[in-house]
């Protein structure tokens, strides 16, 4: 069955509806990593609030997607583990490195948000973040600036419209 | 629904129903809700050995007792091409296929009761067992 993905501002959402089937699991993957590049998204967020069982091939399939996706830019927050999942996960000692985690959507997104704003500063010192910190967790702040403008500001390169992969020292 | 339930092992999906399978009758059983969660991974992990490893092989699940006990019986056998070094695909992390080698180690330790069978050439039998407390 195909995952279907949500975009939500600076994000996309993924909605891992039952157990994935490899060939599910590779067309998330490619979609997500397609879609990254589109809509220059930063961070991707995958609800597996449906899975019921999250095992090891589950886990090495979950951790790949993130992986994927750092390459592209983008940072993977995992919502809606269940409790039971996740101390069946500790039991056999399946971790996912490189991936945030959050108990909810509205979470996961107030982490991105946090996230990008962190980011943001550390980039661009001389623009001030007009606003970002009160707005409410659920809907994410658009940027100050577009992406394209943020980087022309700071290394001057003509940026087709196409999505051509990012360079890398902008990733995290 | 019948005591025992029988679920051929040739596809992703089958690996799924297989694990629902497991997971009804163990509600059946009186398993809790945590429990109903160790015992469908430990049911995928091991139907997903099947697969990737034997390519098919079925499942049968069914209810089973000892003394006074009672609890869910999982057979997984396939007539694929068996495992060389049981001790060693025992070990936590090995794996002949890129995996994470989680599966037959964590399915142990999740699981009451288990033991491999495997022969070169003829295939391989997994039974494991929970037992309700
Ligand atoms: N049904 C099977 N048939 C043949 N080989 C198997 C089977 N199940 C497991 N194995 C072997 O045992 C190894 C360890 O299995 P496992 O712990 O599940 O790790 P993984 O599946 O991630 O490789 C596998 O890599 C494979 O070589
Ligand atoms: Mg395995």
């Amino acid at each position: 069955m195909q995952v279907p993905i949500l975009k939500q501002g600076n994000y996309l959402i993924a909605s891992v509806q039952s157990a994935l089937s490899d060939d599910d699991l590779r067309l998330l993957r490619a979609d997500l990593s397609d879609r990254v590049g589109r809509f220059r998204s930063t961070g991707v967020i995958i609800d597996v609030t449906a899975l019921d069982v999250i095992d090891s091939f589950a886990t090495r399939t979950l951790q790949s997607v993130a992986q994927m996706l750092k390459l592209r830019g983008a940072y993977t927050v995992i919502v809606g583990i269940r409790p039971d999942v996740a101390f069946v996960m500790v039991q056999l000692g399946l971790t996912l490195a490189d991936v945030g985690a959050a108990l909810d959507l509205e979470e996961a997104l107030a982490n991105l948000n946090l996230r990008r704003r962190n980011l943001h500063e550390h980039r661009v010192m001389h623009i001030g973040e007009a606003g970002g910190g009160s707005r409410a967790a659920g809907a994410p702040s658009p940027p100050p600036l577009s992406r394209a403008h943020r980087r022309r500001d700071k290394d001057e390169q003509p940026r087709s419209g196409h999505a051509s992969p990012r360079s890398v020292e902008h990733g995290r | 629904m019948a005591d025992e339930s029988r679920i051929n092992i040739s596809n992703a999906g089958e690996i799924v129903t297989a694990r629902q399978q497991g997971r009804m009758l163990a509600v059946q059983l009186g398993f809790d809700g945590s429990e109903l969660t160790v015992i469908a991974t430990a049911i995928s992990e091991i139907a997903r050995n099947i697969l990737e490893h034997a390519k098919d092989g079925e499942v049968v699940i069914s209810q089973c007792y000892h003394r006074r006990k009672c609890g869910i019986c999982v057979v997984a056998r396939d007539f694929g091409p068996g495992i060389t070094d049981i001790d060693q695909a025992m070990q936590y992390g090995y794996s002949t296929h890129k995996g994470l080698g989680i599966g037959l180690p964590g399915t142990k330790l999740l699981m009451d009761e288990f033991h491999i069978v495997s022969v070169v050439g003829e295939g391989t039998t997994v039974t494991m067992k929970k037992w309700r407390h």
